[in-house]
């Protein structure tokens, strides 16, 4: 492997190369923390000439998705970013250009939603669009950011697929973290991304026609939302034929979902993006103490892998979920989805495990994954799963209180 | 020195090809269809309409749309923003000789004034900072009319809406005046901005080929006389449409970087003619007449013009 064109890199500037790459022609952009290195980056390539697209700065991330849909919608290759509070200022527009069936790449950075405000990640963000007819990647480390990006181009453009997908990265923990990032050859990406000239699409004179058009009655309705579904379960088969010749090109392979180390593990975490390296790290460590446990890494979230999650799941003595997301009033958002999934599986885990932490980038300790793997051996030996389990650890607890201390005190003067 | 039209001085000179055609789902006698059907005979065919949730929406209803023009609906507060990528990306293409020049279309919002005056101010407001080369055209009928006519921030003081109904606290119904939305789009001084009246289509075709020549914002606020909303028969629309515009009520203006010409100097006959063909002011008039209510509109009028004439004494 050519190793020259390596670069440390943060996660943001390896979404910005992500989009350079892919030879974008547009991006509309609209600043907030943690994304907005992103943006900046893209503004000073634009405007240097390094990447021939338009940038535009628009007035909201309402606005930016509306023009980001409407440029693919007329022809045009589309990157944009954005994170939190933005992704749901956009909300409504991600059901509206899914809808469109425009093939464009938004990353999100993940950042905890307010309130309270913070700045630091979650994934209530990205999973409050899960239903939004995006296709969802979710990525580990800085590299897979740039090697997502550009699958998810093929796989956005693919004539099976044409809708816009989103890839997820950790804001702080990835989009600030330098690592090092193999930048693929440029005409290995043409091999590998033929350029975006969809007959479908665009506003032409002498072709006029009509998108995004009202409907009326549930029927017509049903039609061009299933078809929405179908396209995105087509997403599965076209994301592992991307895979195969993206690992032939440049010797990376990812598929929906990574196993570590799961071969003879009785036990096994679940657990998505930048986390999922502490999890990792936790599983060696467990491993060393003698305990057989393994980690199923989710990549792809929409559309949901079940076949691939069934298959790594299936004869486990336990499963815990690791959510860094909270539906409050429910729990993990994607234990309800692995647990739904393995509800056919004859061979279903003893039991499933549901554990909340990491939400506004609260750390995850070793101390915490080592309570995780002893409560889900228990849980599989008792057969019975628990949770959801609010992880919280006693020094975090002290440092609560003595934050509450203050404002008592701040506040009465006593 | 009074305002000429240099092109469309005589109703024979109206192009005679339609580009919005009969048989549309709009109700009869929709003062803002009859708008855009004249600005479509100078806009012509090659153009993308983008529109905004609204009346209008219901023009393009799968699978038919009355246009020889495309479409593409966005959202309600983000239609300049839709104008905005499709502008960008046809610029772009034809910049890299994917798209040939001959194959460029026009960008026009369509959007009506729950859209324009409120939710989409933010978009519309970017897109004339960034100097958009594209059209806006609202089909201001004053009030939340696909819902239901429900007030908006468009709707005049007196009218009745479905949520500013005449009660005994508020006897004349909507108590806030019309915002000024001209006024909000002048603050920003796009190169071309008119208001237009369907019952003046040599006025309206006149202004929709002046904004022709203009590179950037080109802003039309269309008088939508709305007989269901404003109750009155579908056949009096042009009457409405013809006092609205002689009473004083809306004035017919354009403003070419900023600087406001009247483009029409009205009767100013009393608003009362006005007033009483729709029954959104009957209330005004029965059971008993609401004095106050009538000089506060009319007292609004006069200050207006008076405000003019003195603008005009200046210069």
């Amino acid at each position: 492997m050519n190793q020259t064109n390596q670069m440390m890199m943060t996660g943001n500037r390896a979404a910005a190369w992500g989009a350079r790459l892919a030879d974008v022609d547009y991006v509309p952009a609209f600043p907030i923390t943690p994304q907005t290195e992103i943006v900046e980056t893209l503004s000073s390539w634009c405007d240097n000439g390094t990447l021939n697209a338009r940038f535009v700065t628009l007035d909201s991330e309402h606005s930016m998705m509306t023009a980001a849909g409407a440029a693919a919608a007329t022809g045009a290759r589309v990157f944009t970013a954005t994170s939190s509070q933005g992704l749901l200022q956009a909300f409504e527009v991600l059901y509206t250009v899914a809808g469109w069936r425009v093939p464009l790449v938004l990353v999100n950075v993940s950042r905890a939603l307010a309130s309270p405000i913070t700045l630091e990640p979650d994934h209530n963000d990205v999973l409050a669009a899960r239903d939004s007819g995006f296709i969802q990647i979710h990525a580990e480390t800085c590299q897979e950011v740039v090697d997502s990006i550009l699958m998810a181009y093929r796989i956005a453009e693919d004539p099976r697929v044409c809708l816009p997908v989103m890839v997820n990265l950790d804001g702080f923990y990835l989009s600030f973290t330098r690592e090092p990032v193999i930048v693929p050859e440029p005409h290995m990406v043409q091999a590998f991304l033929p350029p975006f000239r969809p007959a479908h699409l665009g506003f032409r004179a002498s072709a006029p026609h009509a998108l995004g058009t009202a409907v009326l009655g549930g029927a017509t309705y049903s039609y061009f939302r299933y078809q929405i579904h179908l396209a995105s379960l087509n997403a599965l088969h076209v994301h592992t034929e991307a895979a195969v010749e993206f690992e032939r090109l440049c010797g990376r392979r990812y598929d929906v979902v990574e196993g570590y180390r799961l071969d003879d593990a009785e036990d096994v975490l679940v657990m998505t993006n930048a986390f999922a390296s502490k999890g990792k790290g936790a599983v060696d460590v467990a491993r060393a103490e003698g305990r057989r446990v393994g980690l199923l890494r989710l990549r792809m979230i929409r559309p949901w892998p079940a076949d691939a999650i069934r298959h790594a799941l299936q004869g486990r003595r336990a499963v815990a979920v690791l959510d860094q997301n909270l539906s409050p009033g429910q729990g993990g958002i994607l234990f309800q989805e692995i647990a739904a999934c393995l509800y056919h599986e004859a061979l279903r885990p003893r039991a499933l495990c549901s554990f909340i932490g990491g939400l506004g980038g609260k750390n995850l300790s070793e101390g915490e994954f080592r309570a995780i793997f002893e409560q889900t051996a228990e849980a599989g030996i008792r057969g019975k799963g628990i949770g959801p389990v609010l992880l919280y650890t006693e020094a975090e607890h002290r440092e609560m209180q003595q934050l509450q201390y203050l404002a008592h005190e701040l506040k009465t003067g006593r | 020195m009074a305002w000429e039209p240099h092109i469309f001085k005589d109703l024979h000179q109206l192009p005679r090809e339609e580009h919005v055609f009969p048989g549309t789902p709009l109700c009869a006698g929709c003062g803002g269809l009859e708008s855009l059907r004249l600005a479509s005979k100078v806009l012509g065919s090659h153009v993308v309409y983008i529109n905004a949730a609204g009346c209008f929406t219901n023009l393009a209803i799968f699978p038919f749309t009355p246009l020889d023009a495309s479409w593409l609906y966005t959202t309600m507060g983000s239609a300049p923003a839709g104008a905005q990528g499709v502008r960008d990306a046809l610029d772009v293409l034809i910049a890299k000789g994917r798209l040939p020049k001959e194959e460029d279309v026009n960008v026009v919002v369509v959007a009506g004034d729950g859209s324009t005056y409120d939710m989409a101010l933010s978009s519309t407001s970017g897109a004339i900072t960034r100097k958009l080369n594209f059209y806006y055209f609202c089909y201001d009928n004053e009030a939340y009319g696909n819902t239901g006519v429900q007030l908006s921030p468009a709707t005049p003081y007196g009218a009745r809406t479905t949520t500013s109904p005449c009660t005994v606290q508020h006897p004349a119904g909507t108590m806030q005046e019309k915002k000024d939305i001209f006024e909000i789009w002048r603050a920003h001084k796009p190169p071309y901005m008119a208001t237009v009246s369907p019952r003046f289509p040599l006025d309206l075709e006149e202004k929709f080929a002046r904004a022709a020549t203009y590179q950037g914002p080109k802003l039309f606020l269309a008088f939508a006389a709305c007989p269901t909303g404003w109750l009155f028969d579908p056949a009096y629309t042009p009457d409405v449409a013809r006092l609205a515009v002689e009473s004083g009520i809306w004035p017919l203006k354009e403003a070419i970087n900023g600087e406001v010409v009247h483009t029409y100097m009205p009767k100013l006959s009393p608003v009362e003619d006005y007033l009483k063909l729709q029954g959104r002011f009957q209330h005004l008039f029965e059971p008993t007449v609401q004095t106050d209510a009538i000089s506060h509109i009319q007292g609004r009028v006069n200050a207006y013009w008076e405000q003019v004439k003195r603008a005009d004494n200046r210069s």
